[in-house]
């Protein structure tokens, strides 16, 4: 033990001496990588700045050929035929079509499956059951598209033979069931955010689970469900493979589910497959659509940020 | 105590039954997204699992759909995955590190992290547009699998900061302080402490986030990614498919033959990104047992 | 006190998180080779006090200081000066254990390597384990997880892990709060040891052992909203025997805090 002393103690002495000159290639050093890792973090900003550089400055020497109010309001999409119509609003319903329809079957089947596995579930079964579903969502969107066109639509033809080769019912139904997991994880995790003491004391009451689940359960957890279905939406809008596939290419203003559609996605990948040149006002168009797509699902995206931080401030 | 009311007890059987009927409504639900999800792979695994061969995966697309195979598609993923993993997660951990270790908490910070979380949300096939216009024509990577793997890169790159924030945030900030007060700076205690504690949840990320990169098409559709390609890539610059666009071309046609060659690539697809969901949750066990400093 | 007996001073201490005080007006000299204590109820700003000398508050966001903070006469706050360099001649010992995810061996060495150490590690790691009395405990298994150990041999561990950058000061924040008593008697018995060849400021809300360890006792009470000022500073045994200070004889007899 003395040993160990007298060795700690001399070199004790011979630090205090020296003010360590190294201090400053430390330092250097030290400021270098702290630029550097911050210079990784401006990547994603510029990722951003990038995007909506690019739609911006495309779409903006697209609008100097065709009025904003004809792209907003026409009714006819035909950038590619001889007789050019720039009226985005077919490429609108189209995509409305296959993301309510989506939402129809992902929101009550999602909504569902969430108060199964929050409210009902014994813990076990719902960790086994919660990676399943989310299989369903890291399928691949083109398995969906395949699995669209090759097996549900015609079945759906079997029933009905109004549904054509190419339908925007098909797709929808597709979608729903690859944003259902979305719905039921997201919807899931705001109704296990609720206090338990709130369910606690609708029981104590002598409430069902069922009362519990729908009277007092959901409510609290709204704002985080809402949220839920605004980013499924979001999702379903900016969804490409499984429309392209199985909606066709047809840019109709209609919101019939049976015919064929274009979503704008579709329209994008459309142009894309084709041989439309670089640099005309043909191939500008998909900026232009780009940048609808963009913005709106930018302002749900935002949305659904919004909601969802109120929903915290209500509980935490 | 007084006997419960005959009215009362009328209303409680209902109230039970109701409540049956509901549990039962909502068993269906789960049940029909599993139904969809055995129905799925049952169809896809009767459509193409006798196309399924070595033969299959080692040759080259033809115009005859039995000769048909996914060599240059399956080459060509794994090019456009590899360079997207290893630039997201050099570009992703360095992000995450700036974010929780350095940055301090103001309107610049907060401005990267709403950005990074809205990036996530965009469409993935605004990326494609996005890389067609810099890595393509800017700068003239052509429709080359640089240019692929650059644009997934951007895509999984919030998924990857996402994730690899909360690994970092969830390593104890006792250590550090242990490490600072040992006289380490702060990048010495990231790499000798943070990163080695955090590295098994990025690990995680990283694969999540590169099957997801494995499974997209839309953006390379858009960034000019070939659908015909007969010959494996050779290099950085060279032109590419790859397996989701191969199988969306396969689906695309009208013959029979070309949907079974199609579920064969998409049997082949799901066996690699259930590889990787099977690696990234053994990782993220081991991350979960390991004992809290 | 002589000043070339005190190593660490402070001149006019004022702490501010954000702008709220957290100690202010703190003029206190910390004896070398001796054990100072600093007691005081729960939020008076002790361990701010005490991450003061080796600048630990500098890692926490919107903190600030006036007034000076000598180490050997040197001013620690210049801007001359790199707190990482303080911090290895000025150890630090936490509430609670807080050994590295790796085994004992490289928690020991972690604070040499990093700063470069020339030598041989192996001794070095021996003699600081030794000197905080876990050798014996451990030498079989240096190469097993920090994280197998007990409570007392972890926060031991994080001594020896303080020790091995040869620091001429150990801070130890609460080191026992989370132990049992016979882990605290064990490091109670250490600090003693250590006393000999280290200047040691602990801060502890266990005014017993304020009384069995420390040479000087410092009582430190918030004040409005002023944060903790110094109420009394002197040697241990007069300060628990005679209290010049009411509100000191108050707080050691139990009555408040």
């Amino acid at each position: 033990m003395a040993r160990d002393t007298r060795s700690l103690r001399t070199s004790i002495t011979a630090k205090a001496l020296s003010l360590l000159p190294r201090h400053w290639k430390r330092l250097l050093w030290e400021r270098l990588i702290r630029l550097t890792l911050a210079a990784a973090a401006v990547v994603s900003v510029l990722t951003t700045v990038g995007i909506v550089s690019v739609l911006l400055f495309e779409a903006v020497l697209f609008f100097q050929e065709v009025s904003i109010l004809e792209f907003l309001t026409g009714t006819r999409w035909t950038p590619l035929f001889a007789s050019q119509h720039f009226g985005i609003l077919p490429l609108i319903t189209a995509t409305i079509i296959t993301s309510a329809g989506a939402m129809l079957v992902a929101l009550p089947l999602g909504l569902l499956s969430a108060i199964y596995l929050s409210e009902y579930a014994p813990d076990p079964v719902r960790r086994g059951l919660k990676p399943v579903l989310e299989v369903l969502a890291g399928i691949p969107t083109v398995v969906y598209g395949y699995f669209a066109l090759l097996f549900v639509t015609p079945l759906l033809r079997q029933i009905s033979p109004n549904v054509s080769v190419f339908n925007g019912l098909s797709a929808s139904i597709v979608m729903g069931i690859m944003i259902l997991p979305m719905v039921s994880s997201l919807s899931e995790d705001a109704m296990r955010a609720v206090p338990r003491s709130l369910r606690e004391g609708a029981y104590a009451l002598g409430s069902t689970k069922l009362e519990v689940s729908t009277r007092v359960v959901i409510p609290a957890a709204l704002s985080g469900i809402a949220a839920a279905f605004i980013l499924a939406i979001s999702r379903a809008v900016g969804e490409t493979m499984i429309v392209a596939i199985a909606a066709g290419q047809n840019p109709t203003f209609t919101l019939n589910p049976f015919v064929p559609i274009e979503t704008m996605t579709a329209y994008i990948v459309q142009v894309s497959m084709g041989d439309t040149p670089t640099g005309t006002l043909e191939f500008k168009t998909i900026f232009a659509v780009g940048l609808t797509l963009f913005l709106l699902t930018l302002m749900m995206n935002l949305l659904s940020q919004y909601v969802v931080r109120r929903f915290r401030e209500e509980y935490e | 105590m007084a006997a419960a009311s005959p009215d009362f007890r009328r209303r409680m059987t209902r109230r039970q039954w109701e409540g049956r009927a509901f549990h039962g409504l909502c068993l269906l639900a789960v049940a029909v997204a599993l139904a969809m999800l055995v129905l799925l792979l049952v169809y896809l695994a009767r459509q193409g699992l006798t196309r399924v061969s070595w033969e299959f995966i080692t040759s080259f697309p033809s115009r005859d759909p039995d000769q048909a195979g996914i060599k240059a598609a399956l080459l060509g993923s794994i090019y456009v995955v590899a360079i997207a993993a290893v630039v997201a997660f050099t570009l992703g951990v360095s992000a995450a590190i700036y974010l929780e270790e350095y940055a301090v908490r103001n309107w610049r910070s907060r401005i990267i992290q709403v950005n990074i979380t809205n990036l996530a949300g965009v469409p993935s096939i605004v990326y494609g547009i996005l890389g067609l216009e810099i890595f393509v024509r800017t700068l003239g990577l052509g429709r080359s699998v640089l240019a692929g793997g650059l644009t997934m890169a951007l895509l999984v790159l919030p998924i990857i900061i996402i994730a690899a924030q909360e690994a970092i945030r969830a390593v104890p900030p006792s250590l550090r302080e242990g490490a600072y007060a040992l006289g380490a700076t702060r990048w010495q205690a990231i790499w000798h402490l943070v990163l080695p504690q955090a590295m098994p949840g990025i690990l995680t990320g990283v694969i999540l986030a590169v099957s997801r990169a494995l499974g997209e098409t839309a953006p390379l559709i858009v960034m000019g990614a070939l659908t015909f390609v007969p010959f494996a890539p050779d290099g950085p610059l060279s032109r590419f498919t790859v397996l989701p666009i191969q199988i969306f071309n396969w689906t695309s046609r009208p013959q029979a033959g070309f949907h079974e060659a199609a579920a064969a690539g998409i049997i082949v697809l799901l066996a690699l990104l259930l590889t990787m969901n099977a690696a990234a949750i053994v990782l993220r066990n081991k991350f979960q047992r390991r004992p809290e400093g | 006190m002589q000043q070339s007996d005190a190593i660490l001073q402070t001149r006019g201490l004022t702490v501010y998180y954000g702008s709220k005080q957290a100690v202010s007006d703190i003029t206190l000299d910390v004896a070398r080779h001796r054990i100072t204590a600093i007691i005081g109820p729960s939020g008076c700003g002790k361990s701010t006090l005490l991450r003061c000398f080796n600048r630990m508050n500098d890692l926490i966001p919107k903190s600030r200081i006036t007034g000076q903070v000598l180490f050997e006469g040197r001013d620690l706050y210049s801007p001359t000066v790199d707190p990482t360099e303080i911090r290895y001649q000025i150890g630090m010992v936490f509430q609670r254990p807080n050994p590295f995810p790796k085994s004992i061996f490289d928690n020991v060495a972690f604070g040499p390597r990093i700063n470069g150490f020339r030598g041989d590690l192996a001794e070095l790691v021996e003699s600081s384990l030794a000197r905080a009395a876990l050798w014996a405990e451990v030498k079989d298994r240096l190469t097993s997880s920090a994280l197998a150990l007990s409570g007392g041999q972890q926060q031991r561990l994080c001594i020896a892990r303080a020790l091995a950058v040869q620091p001429q000061v150990i801070l130890m924040d609460e080191p026992c709060s989370s132990l049992d008593p016979i882990a605290t008697l064990a490091i109670e018995d250490l600090m003693r040891e250590l006393s000999a060849d280290y200047s040691i400021v602990i801060v502890t809300h266990n005014m017993q052992q304020a009384a069995r360890v420390s040479d000087y006792t410092t009582f430190l009470m918030g004040i409005e909203n002023r944060g903790g000022q110094i109420i009394e500073y002197g040697e241990t045994r007069l300060i628990f025997t005679n209290p010049k200070d009411e509100r000191t004889e108050a707080y050691i007899t139990g009555r408040f805090g």
